[in-house]
């Protein structure tokens, strides 16, 4: 009798686990090496779609740093669904433990933004709305509230993740300095941008996002920082097709 | 069984390849001698962006092949109800000309290995197998293929041979089958069995799609050949050879190439369709 997949899954994770009993080759002998294929295209699988999936991070640690992370992580974080487009949510979170990296503290965060990314490249197709339609009378325009497109993604860190990100992925980008960042992705067709925003800039898309006003969320900004420019960031929404509607809330008459 | 009109596969009898995005423009430009496509459904699952919007543009062209790899037919659990229904969505949209999965397993307690795993051939084995594919062609709607795997170890418990463990499961579902037959010259060479004598005993009347693939020489604790399914090279000669021994007995088929790592550039992929379409050429009249 064959053990069952259990003790093939568990001894396919953990290479210290005796190959399952019942497996041979055709004179009969014990499959040994031959088992080994198997934990080898799982093993080896998993490290390239982490790699896939984070290169910045493969790119910070070096490959063979990366490889072993990979590695360690397969084995805590089997992926959960055949969709291997998600496969490595659980990888920040993971890297936030992991005490020898404690000095990288940025790490988390610029993993949160590969996957970000991804999550963007694959989101749903949406229609963006024309300037046009944010041509509104200086009544209209405090009570509008607006909708973005699937595909945009926001990320606040106390790091300099859009510089970090920016210097491994950007001939002659400028070396990253001290400082927290905020980041807005895009995706004006086919491909995902993080656009470095400026300050008030989270505040205002949070607010949005809640539902507020124009008018509650300009506040809000404005509150977070003096001098929040919003023309320019609608601006930047518009150009990247991230805003999918207006509506004007009417009052009752 | 289903109606067969339901499901009958609509790939014509030419060369097709597995398709890989960065040969998108490539493949639109100049295809000939291939004529058709086959995706792996779990890449064609998100929610849009470019991967969709390929798919859509590719399949105004091309007739599409459907090939899951996440499955887990022979999975010990029961299917995973939310990818069953994610395939039911993507054939529905697509209406794919055919749609195939694996004699494997690669699900358990949840977790994906992503990687085609080994069955012992058994009487429980093929009644689970069975009732896995009458459910996936109930919830999918239409006909399955299913697809022989390569083989690097065997199981002592197992009771029936490959070609006719596929042939009863074809016969009790209705599906119908996908000869790989670099994975037939993979398994022979590793568990010594004749690759001709497995084609022979192989029910060739269900074949709907046949593979071609490249693989990767090991050996393994005696210093035997262990030949690895890799997909990261030209097929072999004796692969070649062994196609033009099924394409003999079976007539033309749908020959389908697959590459998926170390990919080529379109040139060199291309290159093996057109080898391929000369296999469907020589068939004796």
């Amino acid at each position: 009798m064959t053990e069952s997949q259990a003790t093939f899954h568990d001894a396919l994770l953990d290479a210290a686990q005796p190959v399952p009993l019942g497996l041979s080759d055709a004179q009969a002998r014990p499959a040994g090496r031959r088992f080994s294929v198997y934990r080898n295209n799982v093993a080896v699988s998993l490290t390239e779609a982490m790699h896939e999936a984070f290169p910045v991070i493969a790119k910070l640690l070096g490959k063979q740093n990366m490889d072993g992370l990979a590695g360690l992580f397969l084995r805590r974080h089997p992926p959960s669904s055949p969709l291997m487009m998600h496969y490595g949510e659980a990888f920040p979170d993971f890297l936030a433990g992991m005490e020898q990296l404690s000095h990288l503290g940025y790490l988390p965060d610029v993993a949160r933004l590969e996957l970000a990314l991804r999550r963007s490249y694959h989101a749903a197709d949406s229609t963006p709305i024309g300037p046009e339609a944010l041509a509104l009378s200086p009544d209209d325009l405090p009570r509008a509230q607006l909708a973005f497109a699937p595909a945009i993604g926001l990320l606040r860190s106390p790091w300099p993740i859009h510089a970090i990100w920016r210097f491994n992925t950007q001939d002659g980008a400028p070396k990253p300095q001290a400082g927290a960042q905020d980041i807005l992705i895009t995706r004006a067709e086919f491909d995902p941008v993080p656009h470095l925003l400026p300050k008030g800039g989270a505040e205002w898309i949070q607010a949005v996002q809640a539902g507020q006003t124009l008018g509650d969320a300009h506040e809000t900004a404005l509150a977070a920082a003096d001098g929040f420019d919003l023309g320019a960031l609608l601006a930047l929404l518009l150009q990247e097709n991230a805003i999918t509607s207006v509506n004007i809330e009417r009052l009752e008459t | 069984m289903l109606d067969s009109a339901l499901g009958s596969n609509r790939l014509p009898a030419a060369p097709g390849v597995g398709y890989k995005p960065q040969h998108f423009s490539q493949i639109l430009a100049e295809a000939a001698p291939v004529a058709w496509l086959e995706i792996h459904a779990e890449n064609y699952m998100g929610d849009g962006g470019r991967p969709l919007a390929q798919l859509r543009h590719l399949s105004e062209r091309f007739p599409i092949s459907v090939h899951g790899v996440g499955l887990s037919i022979g999975g010990e659990d029961p299917l995973d109800a939310d990818h069953l229904a994610r395939l039911k969505h993507l054939v529905g949209w697509l209406d794919p000309a055919s749609f195939s999965e694996h004699l494997a397993w690669s699900t358990h307690d949840s977790h994906f290995l992503n990687d085609l795993l080994p069955l012992p051939y058994t009487d429980a084995t093929l009644s689970r197998i069975c009732d896995h594919i009458d459910q996936v062609q109930d919830v999918v709607g239409r006909r399955m293929l299913l697809e022989n795997p390569s083989s690097y170890l065997a199981f002592d418990e197992s009771t029936w041979s490959e070609p006719d463990f596929l042939r009863e499961v074809s016969r009790r579902t209705g599906c119908g089958l996908l000869l790989d037959v670099n994975n037939v010259f993979v398994s022979a060479t590793n568990l010594d069995f004749s690759p001709q004598g497995y084609i022979d005993a192989f029910p060739l009347e269900n074949v709907a799609e046949i593979h071609l693939g490249g693989h990767d020489e090991d050996e393994d604790d005696h210093g035997h050949p262990l030949l690895i399914d890799s997909h990261g090279r030209e097929v072999v000669d004796p692969v070649w050879a062994l196609l033009d021994h099924v394409l003999e007995r079976s007539g033309p088929k749908p020959v389908l190439i697959e590459w998926d790592t170390d990919v080529p550039d379109w040139p060199v992929l291309r290159a093996e369709a057109v080898r391929a379409q000369a296999a469907l050429e020589r068939i004796p009249a």
